[in-house]
């Protein structure tokens, strides 16, 4: 795959690894009531989703910066490639 | 355009004889100039085979490629490149190949029809592993490896175009045209080594030249273009996401030569072209694959292209009017109502019988039962072709094809010229090129009458290669296989290495004559890459040897290998395990001499591998909060703390300590294994869980050359070396501080007063290119102290006998309460880890102690289990487990270090370790682990 990184361009998957579903950036409030419930669909509970997922890569073999992908997981088709730090902000 | 070169003979060998053939040959058609017509042994029956094909799709001309001292197995001789000294081999026989004792195979073939191993072999038993399977294993399978390695050398190679045009063929030429005239960058590739295609093997008139003329004079133009790249030799044998396309050239064919044989090209393409043609079908009836029995393309080509007569009597047996033999003698079309029901000679054909009753005299059968475009790499990304019912072929279906890829000519089931070059036309106009030249050809369209195979209680073949007949279809259908994926499994139809080329549609006729249904009903299987045999060794490429990972090197790492050191493998580093000196045997003589050495005086080891982090910002102190179970941002500057952290789910991540430098700025250290993996949990809390921390990181691990010096005079040894106005006394410099200093006259150096030997210790570090130069400074600053070197070994004899956790205890299982760590969690902030470590069954109740074998000359396992001494040895009496042992020379016996359960209220306890594997049952006593100086008086010293 190739994957368009917002700040390199176009760079081979192949100096990226995989991390999984983009639910990892929801880690749950430390004040929550339900903090152990919380946890538990933080760490196991995950879709196994049939089209369009959001994603997190790791560009290990380049600037190692993290990345949020909306890809296809039957197609394996990007729409968008954004810098983890910055989909944060944006999605508070 | 020269064809073949009858200047230039080419000396080979194939089965021992010596041949000549000319420069353009084939190792296949230079066979036939010889009138060799038997060239190998079937895979299951043994019968004699001879070339049938004249490309890639070749299914019976598997040969073994000689070197020196090694061969290639299963090379088709029709893709072999004659080469002068070339020598080859047939295989799959026993004997020789004209009369092979495994041939008898074939006189008991009913009882070895598909899935007969799975019937036959089943009783005794223990006979199928002793048996059985030695026996067909040593007769079944096509060729066997050279057990030598492989001398050759393997390329990889990146290429980027705009257009990539797979095949050569009118479609791909005319196609490299357009696109070369529109200014493209292009690649045009072929796995033929001269391009042209079926241009080559058919006098077809294009725009008034001979096909010839216009392949010349196409190729003169696209190779004087700077944007077209030409390669020969090259297949592309899978499509993979995005427009990447995997590509292997052969560069030569010629084993143990200089220079890289094939390279494996990864190909970045933003559109591509198939125009791959058609790979023409046979027919299957009773003895279809005697010798002589040819496609009837491949029998043109070899007439054509290469000059060879395939007989002087030649048959054609056709349904087709594509069929374009220019000397037959007798023609036997299935559309005037002949078949074949028989064919006689058993190492060559000698005559045909009709289903008249005809018997007509031949040595050659030119077969034609259609054509079925070669789509395989249009299905690479799960694509399924279409059946079209005029042509009768599966062609690509235009709704699935991979992203940017474009089929064109007979690939796409356009099969007059004239059809293929209008395909070019269409797609250049759809890419927006202008178009330069339109091209008028001959514009004949194929006729032609489905027929799979003639109805018979004999023998006729539809996989040539794996030895499956219609018969073994109808017989798996009538066993209950009836979709066509479990059909092709339970017969190996189209298994082989030419993946069914000329045999899948077959297959899949006669099961969908046998099930009542259509074609397309049945189905199709998938095509998956590689569409050609790839050896490993392409995929290997340069990486084998030392070249498959890197070799990381301590600083140290030139003066250890002076002074005797062994090496062992941590991950890519090569560290120092322990130093041999004069009279010392064994490596035990060695460690117990380091780790006395040191905690008498002192050691010196190489501690550059371990993972260091710089880690600055106004909120470095809060992120370490957040990673580590303990509190960092209450650190001190210019001190040192140990650091537990856990992963999310509550399990030991690593340990090490960080020092802080200033506000702002610590540097945080990871064990050796984990240096990777800390680095990118550490970038991901960043940027994914915490980016409004102001933090940066960045691993700074090879940029410093650290050694811990332990042992009494540590202090004593480091004052020789640091610049005077820089004062290290235990008052100033207490355990636990950090400093930035410089060492022997202004040489920048970090020092950090850390022990993991118990002793009282220090680690310095300075840039990595002083390494070399501080490690001499000390060991000769060190001689009157007898300083050391020690290796892993003696580190992690000490690091036991101090009772410190290292990677054997942090092994994914463990907990910050089985580690005894309980104490470190922080209660008032949240950290990675905090709440999924809280659940109570997390950690169970397995504390880490320390253990002494009660007898001093037993010794200790690491894997050992406890069991109380009463108890009879069962798995659920398992009390835990050893996960570290060493022999102490200060204690003078072994000792571990191990989770026992309530391991904490247990001292003094006796109890059975046992340990099946080495079968060492030892009686041990339970003590706390920190073997040496508990209290930590020689540490603060």
């Amino acid at each position: 795959m190739i994957i368009n990184h917002p700040l390199l361009g176009p760079r081979d998957s192949s100096e990226f690894t995989y991390r999984g579903d983009a639910i990892l950036f929801n880690r749950p409030d430390p004040n929550s009531e339900s903090l152990l419930e919380d946890y538990y669909e933080y760490q196991y509970i995950r879709d196994n989703t049939h089209g369009f997922m959001k994603e997190l890569w790791f560009h290990e073999q380049g600037d190692r910066s993290w990345l949020v992908l909306t890809r296809n997981t039957v197609t394996h088709e990007i729409i968008r490639v954004e810098l983890a730090s910055e989909y944060k902000r944006e999605n508070k | 355009m020269i064809l073949v070169n009858y200047d230039k003979i080419l000396k080979f060998q194939f089965n021992g004889k010596h041949y000549e053939g000319y420069e353009g040959d084939t190792l296949a058609s230079a066979l036939l100039r010889k009138n060799v017509k038997i060239v190998g042994r079937s895979f299951k029956y043994h019968r004699p085979r001879g070339i049938f094909g004249s490309g890639s799709e070749e299914p019976n001309a598997l040969v073994k490629l000689e070197g020196s001292n090694t061969h290639e197995p299963n090379r088709r001789a029709t893709s072999i490149k004659l080469y002068d000294g070339l020598k080859a081999n047939s295989q799959n026989y026993i004997g020789s190949v004209k009369f092979d004792i495994l041939a008898l195979n074939d006189y008991i073939h009913p009882f070895i029809s598909a899935g007969f191993y799975y019937k036959t072999f089943m009783w005794p038993k223990s006979f199928w592993e002793k048996v059985y399977e030695p026996i067909i294993r040593r007769a079944a399978g096509l060729g066997s490896l050279s057990t030598e390695p492989d001398p050759d050398r393997y390329d990889k190679g990146y290429l980027h175009c705009e257009l990539l045009i797979i095949g050569s063929g009118p479609a791909g030429l005319k196609m490299a045209l357009d696109a070369s005239r529109n200014g493209k960058k292009i690649i045009l590739v072929d796995e033929d080594f001269i391009m042209g295609g079926q241009l080559l093997s058919n006098e077809i008139e294009i725009n008034g030249s001979s096909s010839l003329q216009w392949i010349e004079q196409t190729l003169s133009e696209l190779s004087n273009s700077s944007n077209v790249r030409i390669m020969t030799r090259t297949s592309v044998y899978g499509v993979y996401d995005h427009g990447i396309y995997g590509a292997l050239e052969t560069v030569t064919d010629e084993i143990d030569r200089p220079g890289a044989r094939q390279i494996l090209w990864r190909i970045y393409a933003n559109k591509s072209v198939l125009a791959s043609g058609a790979t023409e079908r046979p027919i299957a009836f009773p003895n279809n694959d005697r010798p002589g029995v040819m496609l009837a393309s491949a029998v043109q080509t070899y007439n054509k292209r290469f000059n060879v007569k395939c007989g002087d009597n030649i048959s054609l047996f056709t349904n087709n009017s594509g069929a374009n033999l220019s000397k037959i003698s007798n023609l036997i079309d299935v559309r005037n109502g002949l078949q074949i029901v028989n064919v006689h000679g058993r190492n060559m054909i000698r005559s045909i019988t009709l289903n008249s009753g005809k018997k007509i005299n031949s040595d050659c059968l030119a077969v034609s039962g259609g054509w079925n475009p070669n789509l395989q790499l249009t299905c690479h990304k799960r694509g399924r072709p279409k059946w079209n019912e005029k042509l009768s072929c599966f062609v690509p279906d235009n709704s699935n094809l991979p992203v940017n890829m474009h089929v064109i000519g007979s690939a796409n089931g356009s099969f007059s010229t004239q059809s293929v070059f209008n395909d070019v036309s269409d797609l250049s106009k759809q890419l927006g090129y202008e178009i330069t030249e339109e091209i008028k050809s001959e514009d004949k369209p194929l006729k032609l009458k489905p027929f799979w195979f003639v109805k018979s209680n004999k023998r006729s073949w539809v996989d040539l290669q794996n030895d499956v007949t219609v018969k073994d279809i109808t017989l798996a259908h009538q066993e209950g296989f009836s979709s066509v994926e479990h059909v092709k499994r339970y017969t190996t139809l189209g298994m082989a290495t030419d993946q069914g080329k000329t045999s899948n549609v077959i297959g899949l006729a006669v099961l969908a004559d046998a099930t009542n249904k259509t074609i397309p009903e049945t189905g199709t299987t998938i095509f998956r890459p590689p569409y050609t045999p790839i050896s490993i060794g392409a995929f290997a490429g340069a990486h084998k040897g030392k070249h498959f990972k890197p070799t990381r090197l301590t600083p140290s790492h030139e003066f250890a290998s002076e002074i005797g050191a062994n090496f062992v493998d941590t991950g890519y580093w090569k560290r120092a395990q322990w130093f041999s000196q004069d009279k010392e045997v064994t490596w035990r003589d060695s460690v117990d001499r380091e780790v006395l050495m040191t905690r008498q005086s002192v050691g010196i080891c190489d501690v550059s591998t371990l993972g260091k982090i710089d880690i600055q910002g106004k909120d470095a102190g809060k992120f370490l909060n957040k990673i580590y179970i303990n509190t960092f941002s209450t650190l001190k500057v210019g001190k040192c703390r140990y650091g537990l952290m856990l992963r999310e789910d509550g399990i030991a991540m690593d340990d090490g300590t960080s020092a802080r430098l200033s506000d702002t700025h610590y540097i945080m250290t990871t064990t050796t294994a984990k240096a990777g993996s800390v680095y990118s949990h550490l970038e991901f809390c960043r940027q994914v869980l915490f980016p409004n921390l102001d933090v940066h990181i960045i691993s700074t691990t090879e940029q410093w050359a650290q050694f811990s010096i332990a042992g009494p005079n540590a202090r004593n040894l480091l004052c020789k070396i640091i610049d005077p106005n820089f004062n290290i006394s235990n008052e100033t410099f207490p355990y636990m501080a950090c400093a930035e200093i410089t060492i022997c006259s202004g040489i920048r150096a970090r020092i950090f007063r850390l022990s993991f030997s118990g002793e009282l210790a220090y680690e310095i570090s300075v840039p990595s290119r002083y390494g070399d130069a501080l490690i001499r400074e000390l060991m000769s600053a060190g001689k009157e102290f007898n300083a050391t070197m020690y290796g892993t070994e003696a580190l992690g004899v000490m690091r036991i006998e101090k009772g410190h956790a290292a990677g054997n205890e942090l092994d994914g299982r463990n907990t910050a309460v089985n580690l005894g760590l309980n104490g470190l969690m922080a209660k008032k902030k949240d950290y990675i880890g905090k709440t999924l470590s809280s659940r109570e069954k997390l950690s169970g109740n397995k504390t880490m102690v320390g253990f002494l074998s009660v007898n001093p000359s037993d010794k200790l396992t690491s894997g050992s289990h406890f069991m109380n001494t009463d108890d009879k040895i069962l798995p659920e009496n398992d009390q835990g487990h050893m996960s570290s042992v060493a022999y102490s020379p200060i204690l003078e016996r072994y000792i571990g270090i191990g989770f026992l359960k309530n391991g904490k209220d247990r001292y003094n306890e006796t109890l059975k370790a046992i340990d099946f594997l080495q079968n060492n049952h030892v009686e041990v006593k339970v003590v706390s682990p920190h073997f040496i100086d508990p209290n930590g008086d020689r540490l603060r010293a």
